[in-house]
Parts: structure tokens; sequence; C-alpha cells
């Protein structure tokens, strides 16, 4: 009998899965489309920007030309634009996004690979971090109130009424400039060379402490506002009544509180994911952190097209597979997934 | 209705949220009928003048009337206040060397320094180690401070058109002052100037107004759009909310952020103004209204009221305009709130990047931001550069989040405290 209830799980559980693995390739290919689009309509002439840098005290004007020439060659600007989408598909299928115009000889392959691990190992244990200590922090208001709520929920909401860049800069102030208890800026020593030695492991970890404490700092007080709410709304249902009838012990109760309320927690997290990938990303360029965001910087900066497209394609990526991460997490917890699907 | 807002102004957040919004609101609208200078007029000839109120020189030695004054201690306070720390330091550093006890030696107290200075120092001496140049130097500081110590006026002399020589005008007494009301050119700086020498107070009052117009127009996109797209999805259903519902899903998932980017880039600079970054702001962030929207829809359209309606006849719109819509209304007005506070961090988060309005026009929060980071206020300790507007930024914020839950425990009595 048993056995036969677990298969329809089971079923159920695959056809949730294959629908968001859907989802994802659908979601991924669009965003792919557009990231190739949106920046390709720009008005003005990338590449002749960086022959005007490139030629600088070249007078003779055929000279300038066959250096332009050779660039619209080199990115495959002068190809109508479905060829070269084709030619980008190909590209990046190899992993190859072509040459950054801001930083040319660099691919931008290599600008990336320089930056994105700086990026995920600052912004998955931050967002998490705060993501956890918000939810405590917010279950606990929910069950204390009194003093504890009256403190925290204000201050809750004040902080994450700033900025994700407002809280860099004032933590970035104080530790940093006034304290020197932290450098401002960078990922690791400007006078070090990356490489596994005490010194510059114990560099990076210094420089890892406001980027990181910045955004969970942020993400703490969205995430308890909303679990706040999600805990007094499940306080007061009936199933927690009737518990305390039968009297169960308050432990269990707020267990089961904390269980419900947690799970639109869980979807919380995915919906505002990408706001808070935007947020950290930005933080990360207060303090030149040497991750996405700076990178992106740079490309703006430099009129770089081909780095601009392929971070926002990366970071979009990133985001995608996190949400999808966490809504296949969130059908195994949330039973109630399973019984709707093998319907 | 009434009732409604007599309930929803009793609630003590919406009020604390109401009425910061509304005096930040008022100061934007009553400082630019009191100052009138253009708010990115360039005025400062240098960077990051500090807060203050500025008195000109030439005009307080020529006020209408010169008063005199004999206060105790206006010595004591201009030597204190002239005396550099430079000065401190080297004045302790001899009398170190020629053998007063460290401990005696307090370079804060201009008195006693200045007296142990007077008792001890003879320019004459040459200390054991110390080399020629090091005595000249402490020459050098001794007959500084003996300047400061003169008791003399300061000559203001005019050169003569005919010969071209210097001719004493008037002397300026240290007893004498100058009434603040007298004098023709006094400037409040009240936060000093940012990074191209522009009053940053009359900047930031400029710059509010514009981030909370960007604010209103990106929310009043926003909620329209979703509120449009959710109610059709949530009341019509079928084929027209699988087709919403796809296009809300893609665009839940990929990152507004970086959409933001990419159009903005794609624009170009020249392009973007502050309402057309409101415009891209807005069309980016709807998808949130119009699955929250869709979902209130959904729960409404089978109520009793609504299949009477149906039953009745009544048109479509009538149907969502009497039917629907007043019940979702409160929901509505949260998240239009909510959507004009998102929409003007989105804007300072932009700006950062330096994908914001073009510079040259009008101030927005962002842009002030993104000029401090630049000229690295935060690093030079020009806290009057960014703090101000970071607080403002997060004080409207606040505001309207706070409005937000007090607004949310009328309408949702499960969250009443």
């Amino acid at each position: 009998m048993s056995d036969i209830k677990g298969r329809v799980e089971l079923k159920g559980y695959r056809r949730y899965f294959f629908n968001k693995l859907g989802w994802f390739a659908i979601t991924f290919v669009f965003a792919f489309v557009l990231n190739f689009m949106l920046p390709r309509m720009m008005p003005g002439d990338p590449v002749a920007a960086i022959v005007a840098r490139q030629a600088q005290g070249i007078s003779n004007p055929t000279g300038v030309q066959a250096i332009y020439e050779q660039y619209t060659e080199l990115f495959g600007t002068n190809k109508p634009m479905l060829e070269q989408f084709f030619i980008y598909v190909g590209n990046v299928l190899r992993g190859d996004f072509g040459f950054s115009f801001s930083q040319y000889p660099r691919t931008v392959a290599d600008v990336l690979a320089a930056s994105i691990w700086w990026t995920l190992m600052l912004q998955l244990p931050a967002i998490l971090v705060g993501w956890i200590l918000g939810n405590l922090l917010g279950a606990l208001a929910a069950y204390l109130r009194g003093g504890f709520d009256k403190v925290l929920m204000p201050s809750a909401l004040f902080v994450s009424s700033f900025p994700a860049f407002g809280m860099a800069v004032i933590l970035l102030v104080i530790f940093a400039v006034n304290l020197k208890w932290f450098p401002t800026s960078g990922g690791y020593g400007y006078n070090l060379i990356p490489s596994f030695t005490p010194n510059f492991i114990w560099s990076m970890f210094v420089h890892y402490q406001l980027p990181f404490w910045s955004i969970v700092l942020i993400a703490i007080g969205g995430q308890a506002i909303g679990m706040r709410s999600m805990s007094i709304y499940e306080l007061n249902a009936d199933y927690v009544k009737f518990s305390r009838f039968m009297g169960i012990k308050d432990g269990r109760i707020v267990a089961y509180v904390f269980r419900n309320a947690m799970l639109p927690q869980v979807t919380g997290l995915a919906l505002s994911l990408g706001t808070m990938v935007g947020g950290a990303l930005v933080a990360e360029i207060i303090f030149s952190y040497p991750g996405l965001g700076t990178t992106l910087l740079n490309g703006v900066m430099g009129q770089d097209y081909p780095l601009i497209s392929a971070s926002t394609l990366i970071i979009t990526f990133m985001v995608l597979t996190a949400t999808f991460v966490l809504e296949i997490l969130y059908g195994v917890i949330d039973p109630r997934i399973k019984a709707t699907q093998s319907d | 209705m009434q009732h409604t807002l007599r309930q929803v102004f009793r609630s003590g957040k919406f009020l604390v949220g109401f009425t910061i919004l509304m005096t930040v609101l008022l100061i934007v609208i009553i400082y630019p009928l009191v100052v009138r200078h253009p708010p990115l007029q360039i005025i400062g000839q240098g960077t990051f003048f500090p807060p203050g109120i500025y008195v000109s020189t030439y005009d307080a030695i020529n006020a209408p009337t010169i008063y005199t004054l004999n206060l105790s201690d206006a010595a004591a306070r201009r030597i204190e206040n002239r005396l550099s720390q430079d000065d401190r330091i080297a004045m302790k550093e001899w009398l170190v060397a020629y053998g007063v006890a460290e401990d005696e030696i307090d370079t804060e107290d201009t008195e006693k320094l200045l007296a142990l200075w007077e008792a001890n120092y003879n320019p004459d001496l040459r200390l054991p180690g110390m080399t020629f140049a090091r005595q000249r130097y402490f020459q050098r500081v001794n007959a500084s401070i003996r300047g400061l110590l003169s008791t003399e006026g300061a000559i203001i002399a005019e050169r003569n058109p005919e010969t071209g020589e210097l001719q004493e005008k008037s002397i300026v007494k240290q007893s004498d002052f100058a009434n603040i009301s007298q004098v023709a050119n006094v400037q409040w700086l009240l936060l000093g100037t940012d990074n191209f020498g522009r009053d940053v107070m009359t900047q930031l009052v400029a710059a509010t107004a514009v981030s909370l117009i960007i604010g209103l127009i990106a929310g009043l996109i926003a909620t329209t759009i979703g509120l449009i797209l959710g109610l059709m999805a949530g009341y019509i259903g079928g084929i027209v909310d699988d087709v919403i519902m796809f296009i809300t899903n893609l665009f839940t998932v990929i990152p507004t952020f970086v959409l933001l980017i990419l159009i903005s880039f794609s624009i170009g600079q020249d392009q973007r103004g502050a309402v057309t970054i409101a415009i891209v702001i807005g069309f980016t962030s709807w998808v949130w209204t119009a699955r929250a929207v869709r979902s209130q829809v959904f729960s409404l359209r089978n109520r009793d009221h609504v299949n009477l309606s149906k039953l009745s006849g009544h048109s479509l719109f009538r149907i969502i305009f009497s039917d629907i819509l007043p019940y979702i209304a409160s929901y509505v007005v949260m998240a239009f709130i909510l959507q004009v506070s998102s929409g003007i961090l989105a804007e300072a988060g932009l700006s950062i990047l330096g994908l914001g309005p073009r510079t040259t026009e009008t101030p927005t929060l962002g842009l002030m931001m993104n000029w401090a980071m630049i000229y690295q206020a935060h690093i030079l300790g020009n806290w009057w550069a960014y703090l101000p507007v970071l607080l403002t930024i997060a004080l409207i914020s606040f505001s309207m989040n706070l409005m937000n839950t007090g607004l949310d425990q009328v309408f949702n009595p499960a969250l009443r405290d």
C-alpha cells in the first residue's frame, strides 16, 4: 500500500520537476535573446569609439579606416543581425564571448572568469546567511512580541529601507575609513599576488568582511519583516489554538508554525533573488570588489557591449539556476506540491 | 470610505510614515520658493567646502558700521583657532628635547602650551643633536607664534592708481566687529558644496523632487500595467490568463536589475532623461503587482455578488469596476506605495552604475550619490556630500514602508498588534 503511495508521490514530483525544468529552459532562451538584442539597439558605434582610442596619433585617415574595418571584422558587427545572432549562439556554446572592447586584447571569457568566482563566493553565502538570520529574527519577533518586537520591527524596516549601496557606504565609512579595521576596497591587498599562502588568505578574509555584512544586513531587514507577518498569521491560525487546547507543548507548536511560515519565505527568496543580486552587485562596486558588479561598471564606463552582455547573461543564468534549485527544494519540502501534481 | 480613512489615520505606523513623507514634500515645495538659485549652478571654486555659514571677508571689512567689542577671551580664542596642529607638535618636540617632562605638555591646552613655550624657548640655543635646518625650523615656528600673539591691527591698503604705490586705507583692529546682518553677502551652505562646488542643500532638495517624480511615474506605470494584466488574467482566465502568466513568469525570473541595465545602456547617454528612466523602471517592475492582483481577483471571481452581477447581464467593465476593484483597492494602493519607493531605489542603483539620467539638467538622488562616489567623498571624510543623500533616500523609502505596514495592519486584522 505504502509502496503505491510512494510511487504516486514520486510520479507527481517528477512531473513537477520537469515542469520547472521546462520553464527554466524557456526563460533562459528568452533572456538570451533579450540579452543579445538590447545592447545592439544602442545608438552610436562602439567600434568607432575604440578605434578612436587605438588610433590616437595616427593622422592618416586610410590607416584609421583600415583599423576600423579590422575591428568590425573581428567583432562581427558588420554582418546582418540574424547572422550575428547565430554566430553569437555558436560562440557562447563554446564559451567564447569574443573580445572585450574596453580591455582589448583580453577576451570577455577571460575577464569574466576572473570575476565570477568573487561574486559567487560573496553573494551566495551572504544572501543565505541574511535569509536565515532574517527568518530567525522575524519568527522570534512574532513569537516573543513585546519589547523585542517593538525594537526589532522598526529597525528592520529602517535597515531594509536603505538601498544596498547605502549600507555598503555606511559600513565602509565607519569600519574602514574611521576605525580602520578593514580595508576600503579590493578583494585582496594590492601588494599581493593571488596564491595559497596564509598571508593572501588572511588578506582575502579581511577584504571579504565589509561587502559580506553589508549584503547580509540588507537581506536580514526584508526577510525579518516578511517572516514576522507570516508567523503572526500562522500563530493566529486555528490549528495553533487547537493544539494549545490539546495541551501540546509550546516548543512543538512553534516548530509547526515556523515550518508553515517558512514555506512562503522560500518562494519569497526565489522571487526576490533578482533584486537582492542586483543590490549586491552595486554593493560590490562601492567596495571595488573584483566581482561581476565591478566588471559590469567597467563595461558601462568603457561602452563595452560584449562585456556587458556577457556579464548580464551570466548573472541571469546564475539567478535562474538559483531560482530553479529553490523551486526544486520547495517541491521536496512542501508536501502539497506532490499532492496537487499527482491528481 | 470615510470610515476607512479614519481608521487608516488612527494607525500609528501609517501616521508616522505619512508625517515623514509630508515633511519631505513640504520642504521640497517650500525651499525653492525661498532659495532661488539654480541647483546645478557652480558657486564654489574648489571641491567639498564644509557645511557652515560663509561670510564675505571683503564685505565684512567694508560693513557700514564697525563696532568695537572688548572681549577678554578674544585673543585666546584667536590663537586657539590659528595655532595649527603641526605647530603644536613642533612646540612639544622642542620642549621635550629641551628637557621639559613629556607628560607636562598637553598640545590641546593652548594657554599652558604657550606659557611653557614663552618660559623656555630660546631661539639662539642649539640643542644637542639638532641640525641647523631643524633649529631654523623652530625659529620659524616661533616667528609665526609671535605673529599670532601680536596685538597690532591688520592694515588695509589700496593701490594708488597714479603712482602704483600702496597707500594705507584703514586699519582693522583686533577688537573690530561687524554685525552679520549688515554684511552684504552671507551665504548659508547648510550642507557645504560638492565636488563641483555646487550647493549640496539646494541640489539635494531639487534631487529629492526629481527622484520623487521618477518614483511616482515608475510607480504609476508599474501599478497600471500590473493592475490591468492582473485583472485580465484573474477575471477572464483561460487562454488570456495562460498568455499573461507566461509573460509574467518570464519576467519574474529574469532579474529586473539586469533588464534595467541592458535597456538603459541601449538607450544611450544622450536619450536618458529623468522621465525616460522612470518609464523604463515602470515597464520593468510591474511583474509582482500583476501576480498579486491576479491571485486577489482569483479569490473574488466566484463570490456571490460577482455572480449576481454576471447574471444581471452587467458588462465586463462594470463588473470589474464596481464589483472587483473596490475589493482590491486597498491592496492596489499598498502595491503602488511599494512601487514608488522601489522606483526611487532603482533609479539610485542605476545612477551608481553610471546608467542614470544624463547629468547636465537635473540632479537626482542617485546622481548625487554617483558624483560623491566618483570623487571619493566617502574616503576623504566629506560626509556632507553623501550622507544627507543616503538619509533622504532611506527616509523616503522608510516612510513609505511604514505607511504600508500601517495599511496592512488596518486591512488585514490578523496582523494587528
